[in-house]
């Protein structure tokens, strides 16, 4: 079977591996650093249950600032797929 | 130029068994190298019980060698097989073979180091119930060869199987390998978690034994589905019939769907594999905890296999969407990076969920009052890490069925 081989069809192949490598590898510290974040949270509040709330605002926002380079990595994944 | 078939599937057999034995090596290395940190840690806290340590010290190892045994053993059978070459396939299968045996060995040697070193630290406190201790050790580290185990019967199948020649099963027989190989790597380290904290835990709290022991083997086969998913996966790419498919681009649906299920059963196992070491460790602090601690742990494990069923998920869609003959580079690759993207995208996820659940597992044991509190904040804290995994299910999505 023929596949041609031409370059803008290269480029957007490009862009498509782009958009998973992106996406996949980007993923894989949010989570780590939101779970390391969740556990000290647990630890706090079994050893401190009174500040339960505080502590819950504190494990959202800095598991927030974590996300932000997820969201950086969907970010280019979507302009890999849509913008380029 | 022409290349006789016989001289690639040669090739391919030489560097699958490189793959196999290189990577093979990694995990035991490791394992076997804790297991005589930990017996010389413990020797130089008891002296007097260096004979029964030494003892343990080389069953230990000897346990996590056999991971590297299964990886010689394929990679020998690579090497001496001698085949008549009549298609690529072949070639596909030998590397897919070294593939699964030598990334699969990896987690299954370093999980099972790990009771074995602990167990050695545990007869040093308690010398009196070598015995019992034993028993909780050896079931532990036969736990965590499993995905070793699965991995080696892939790549047998893959060596010893006639499938059919042509370039989609070639495509198929290598996402199987990767599947398998990678989806062993986190269950066999996953599972050596909870076994540690069994052998450390029945050290403390001799009285226990049936209580941890039960919880340990209750965490460990959690632990264990991520690399059922990925064996399953593994067979439906041998043994489905994609021969009518259009090679471009299902080749490329195919590999992604080994990628995605394998990468994605890393994390997962992983994570699983740590909420039940916590909860080993919580009832050995805590007796009365056993109900809650157990309750705790289920349901962080479940929220621990969800990326690992998102990559099964993609993976399914991959293996049964019939994509349309396709005669552009790009519409392989939009597939392939859709098992990319969702694959190393549940990694992570994966294990932070464990870290969450293993801490809250922990802590419920501690203060049982407040296990309410604890499993809120760890599904508040979960439903963030997860986060991540979701994006990357959307971009596979969006790979494969917008673009």
């Amino acid at each position: 079977m023929p596949v041609s081989i031409e370059g803008a069809d290269i480029v957007k192949a490009a862009a498509f591996i782009g958009a998973g490598i992106s996406m996949g590898l980007g993923a894989i510290g949010p989570g780590v650093g939101e779970g390391m974040a969740a556990a000290k949270a647990c630890e706090a509040i079994g050893k401190n249950p009174e500040q339960a709330g505080l502590l819950t605002r504190t494990m959202l926002v800095g598991q927030a600032v974590s996300e932000s380079t997820g969201i950086y990595s969907l970010v280019v994944a979507l302009l890999l797929l849509f913008v380029v | 130029m022409t290349v006789d078939i016989q001289f690639i599937v040669n090739a391919s057999s030489y560097i699958g068994s490189a793959i196999a034995m290189g990577f093979g090596a990694i995990g035991a290395a490791i394992g076997v190298g804790y297991t005589a940190a930990m017996a010389n840690s413990a020797i130089g806290e008891k002296p007097d019980s260096s004979g029964t340590l030494f003892k343990t010290m080389l069953v230990g190892q000897a346990v996590a060698e056999s991971a590297a045994i299964f990886a010689l053993v394929v990679s020998v059978l690579l090497i001496f097989r001698k085949v008549p070459a009549v298609g690529l396939h072949q070639a596909a299968a030998a590397l897919g073979a070294g593939i699964s045996m030598g990334f699969g060995a990896i987690g299954s040697g370093i999980g099972s180091g790990i009771p074995g070193g602990q167990v050695c630290l545990g007869l040093a406190r308690q010398p009196a119930f070598s015995g019992r201790l034993i028993i909780t050790f050896l079931i532990g580290s036969a736990v965590s060869q499993t995905p070793a185990i699965l991995a080696m019967i892939v790549a047998l199948m893959l060596l010893f199987i006639d499938f059919s020649n042509d370039l989609i099963t070639a495509a198929a027989l290598l996402g199987a390998g990767i599947s398998m190989g990678f989806g062993a790597i986190g269950s066999g380290i996953g599972s050596g978690f909870p076994a540690g904290e069994a052998c450390i835990g029945t050290a403390r709290q001799p009285e226990l034994a049936g209580s941890i022991t039960t919880n340990m083997l209750i965490g460990s086969a959690v632990c264990q589905t991520p690399a059922i998913f990925s064996m399953v996966v593994a067979l439906m790419l041998m043994f489905m019939k994609f021969s009518h498919a259009p090679l471009n681009p299902t080749w490329a649906a195919l590999i992604g769907a080994g990628i995605s299920t394998g990468l994605a059963a890393i994390g997962s196992g992983i994570g699983g594999g740590m909420a039940a070491g916590g909860s080993c460790e919580g009832i050995s602090r805590q007796p009365r905890s056993v109900g809650q601690v157990t309750t705790i742990m289920l349901v962080g494990q479940a929220v621990a296999q969800t990326p690992s069923i998102f990559g099964l998920l993609v993976s399914f869609i991959l293996m049964f969407k019939a994509f349309p003959e396709a005669t552009t580079v790009s519409a392989a690759m939009a597939l392939l990076g859709a098992g990319i993207s969702m694959g190393f995208g549940g990694i992570g996820p994966g294990i932070g969920n464990g870290m969450a659940a293993e801490s809250a597992a922990k802590w419920v044991a501690r203060n049982l009052e407040k296990t309410g509190d604890l499993m809120r904040t760890m599904l508040v804290g979960q439903a963030v890490s997860q986060s991540t995994a979701i994006y990357a299910m959307v971009i596979s999505l969006v790979l494969i069925f917008v673009v």
